[in-house]
């Protein structure tokens, strides 16, 4: 299948199990991280409270990119008011200063708001790979009302029959798939 | 403190999937086609009518010295008005953990794209020429190059018009692309697949994509809430910087917002009840209380725009200036004063029947109300733009609104385009978040977890 950049990508071989409750999914993500398996998914239909904690996700950084956006938003807000106004063609409207500040904030907070938002989008995309062609399904109740943890055949210490009893012993239906 | 369910009938995932995508996959009802019909007529009558004014001129509406804002201004601040409420329950609400707000965000958010959408085309046709437009944008050219006028307010309304626009989409859609992925995941017919896995840009809900997903939710909130705050204090600007009695006043922008939001309000209470009927499994999702605490939000903001109507005619008279005083008393005793008059009727004096616990629970009772609250909100727009400019410093050049076929044709027909967007999307689109109902389906229930 093609990715994002269009490259050949070969799909991860794994077992999947398949949950039918948000308690035991979450209960279930805990002991296989505890487990030692780094490279496993946990899918959902809704985000789970306690989900990051349990599968061990860190904060999203996307903060910092609204942060950076909303920085360049506003200087090129800046510029561009200051520039066309007193250096390109200087008009003197009304006797006020050829550098009206206050007159400049609404376009400078509309630019900071429109570069933040529009980027941290932008960050959404690169960091979750969207948009995906035909990303292989593994259950298509994943998006309604069944959980999933998928474990990677490339994870450490991975192997097929542990995986499979585990995830078993957790409660799930088992099956092999592709990620 | 016990809470009301949010979602009634103990609802399985399954459940809440079906109910809310049941409108995508089966074929339309009678009833809907019947409205669609009617309502792309008139978008059509709409377009033609547009066509007329812009290949003729300006001068068939009845705007003229000494009323050179009219119907087209009057209807663009209607409309972007409306959407404010869309902005404050998806993002505002948000932002105050308001759990009610996940089954009413989706729609109010898709009215507020419609209606700023709706209320863009006006600016753009007032202008005169609007093939012209693209020089509201400061670009390089070959006239100097000379730029736009960054001091004016009408310029400061085309950044925060389409920039509120544009942020508004990208949530929308944000918000969409998981139910999306849920649509193609159910989908048996192959084009529907296709289309929604398109649509879904192939999104498939693992905990980390959730995790930024989330986040990213949270920063759009965070960012849309100064957006909606400052989208109409700009539209205000485009009166209050102006030297004209009447609209001269510092109150401008707190009354602009709070109106805003109050005629919101009213058209999602309007489209509310229309679609609980056309689709009865939705009233398990928008709830008796949740069309409650809608109807507490108008009178408390019809309250406030109420407070904004006697304070300018305080700050008439305690300013001591005969103009600003006139200008007042032109408005309540003038010969406009039937439209102030509809104004304080519809817009202070019907909303206080929702201090009757029974009435603002009643969904006649709420409808029609939000009837008078969307005609009184027309009629402020209209009072401050036509009774400010018909009668300002000099008599001599004082004179009426020449209302004519063309300001009702483009004010009725801007109804057919919102109408028509809105049935579809309807149709097309999930009208409730599946994604964000899921998580609070237990709140009010014993046992649930999530209270």
């Amino acid at each position: 299948m093609l990715d994002t950049t269009g490259v050949i990508m070969a799909n991860q071989q794994g077992i999947a199990g398949i949950f039918s409750s948000e308690e035991s999914v979450l209960a279930a993500t805990r002991k296989v991280r505890e487990q030692g398996f780094q490279k496993f998914e946990v899918l959902s239909p809704y985000p789970i409270h306690g989900m990051e904690e349990a599968a061990g996700i860190k904060r999203s950084w996307l903060p910092w990119v609204t942060f950076v956006a909303a920085f360049v938003g506003l200087s090129s807000g800046l510029a561009l008011t200051y520039w066309t106004s007193v250096v390109s063609w200087p008009i003197n409207i009304g006797g006020k200063p050829m550098f009206s500040l206050p007159a400049f904030i609404p376009i400078i907070f509309e630019l900071t708001i429109l570069f933040a938002a529009l980027s941290t989008v932008g960050a959404l995309f690169v960091v979750c790979g969207l948009p995906k062609v035909n990303p292989p399904i593994i259950d298509p109740d994943l998006t309604c009302s069944k959980f999933c943890i998928f474990v990677p055949s490339n994870d450490r210490g991975f192997d097929e029959a542990k995986v499979e009893s585990l995830l078993k012993s957790l409660g799930a239906e088992t099956k092999k798939a592709v990620f | 403190m016990k809470r009301n369910q949010l979602v009634l009938g103990n609802k399985t995932l399954k459940q809440i999937t079906e109910d809310i995508v049941q409108p995508v996959e089966t074929f339309p009802s009678g009833g809907w086609l019947g409205l669609f019909l009617s309502a792309k007529m008139l978008f059509l009558f709409y377009i033609i009518t547009i066509g007329i004014v812009v290949t003729t001129g300006m001068g068939l509406l009845g705007v003229n010295s000494p009323v050179g804002w009219g119907t087209m201004i009057v209807t663009f601040v209607f409309w972007i008005g409306i959407g404010h409420a869309g902005t404050l329950i998806s993002a505002v609400l948000f932002l105050f953990r308001q759990k009610w707000r996940t089954s009413v965000a989706r729609t109010a958010e898709a009215m507020t794209v419609f209606a700023v959408m709706t209320a863009g085309i006006f600016p753009l046709i007032h202008t005169g020429r609007p093939w012209l437009d693209f020089w509201l944008i400061p670009y390089p050219n070959q006239r100097g190059p000379l730029w736009v006028n960054f001091r004016s307010p009408l310029l400061w309304d085309v950044f925060a018009v389409s920039t509120y626009a544009t942020v508004s989409i990208v949530f929308w859609y944000i918000g969409l692309v998981p139910d999306f992925a849920t649509i193609r995941d159910r989908a048996k017919n192959k084009i529907r697949k296709t289309v929604y896995g398109a649509l879904s840009l192939g999104w498939r809900g693992t905990a980390k994509h959730w995790s930024h997903y989330e986040m990213l939710y949270l920063l759009l909130a965070a960012l849309s809430t100064p957006l909606v705050l400052s989208v109409h204090t700009i539209v205000s600007f485009d009166f209050a910087v102006s030297n004209l009695p009447g609209w001269h006043t510092t109150i401008f922008p707190p009354y602009f917002v709070a109106g805003a939001i109050f005629s919101g309000f009213g058209m999602v209470i309007t489209l509310m009840t229309l679609v609980r009927m056309g689709f009865p499994q939705f009233k398990d999702y928008v709830t008796i209380d949740h069309m409650e605490v809608m109807n507490k939000i108008i009178m408390a903001t019809g309250l406030m725009v109420g407070y904004a109507y006697a304070a300018e005619f305080f700050i008439a008279w305690y300013s001591g200036n005969t103009y600003e005083r006139y200008a007042f008393i032109n408005r309540a005793l003038g010969p406009y004063a039937w439209s102030y008059w509809i104004m304080i009727s519809c817009n202070v004096i019907i909303p206080q029947l929702f201090w009757f616990k029974k009435l603002r629970r009643s969904i006649p009772v709420m409808f029609v109300v939000s009837i008078f609250v969307n005609i009184g909100m027309w009629f402020e727009r209209f009072v401050i733009t036509v009774t400010s400019l018909h009668r300002d410093f000099l008599p001599a050049s004082w004179g009426n609104y020449a209302w004519s076929f063309y300001d009702t044709a483009i004010l009725a027909g801007s109804f057919g385009m919102f109408l028509t967007l809105f049935l579809l999307y309807l149709r097309l689109f999930p009208a409730i978040s599946i994604a964000e109902v899921k998580p609070v389906r237990h709140v009010g229930y014993d046992g649930g977890h999530h209270g």
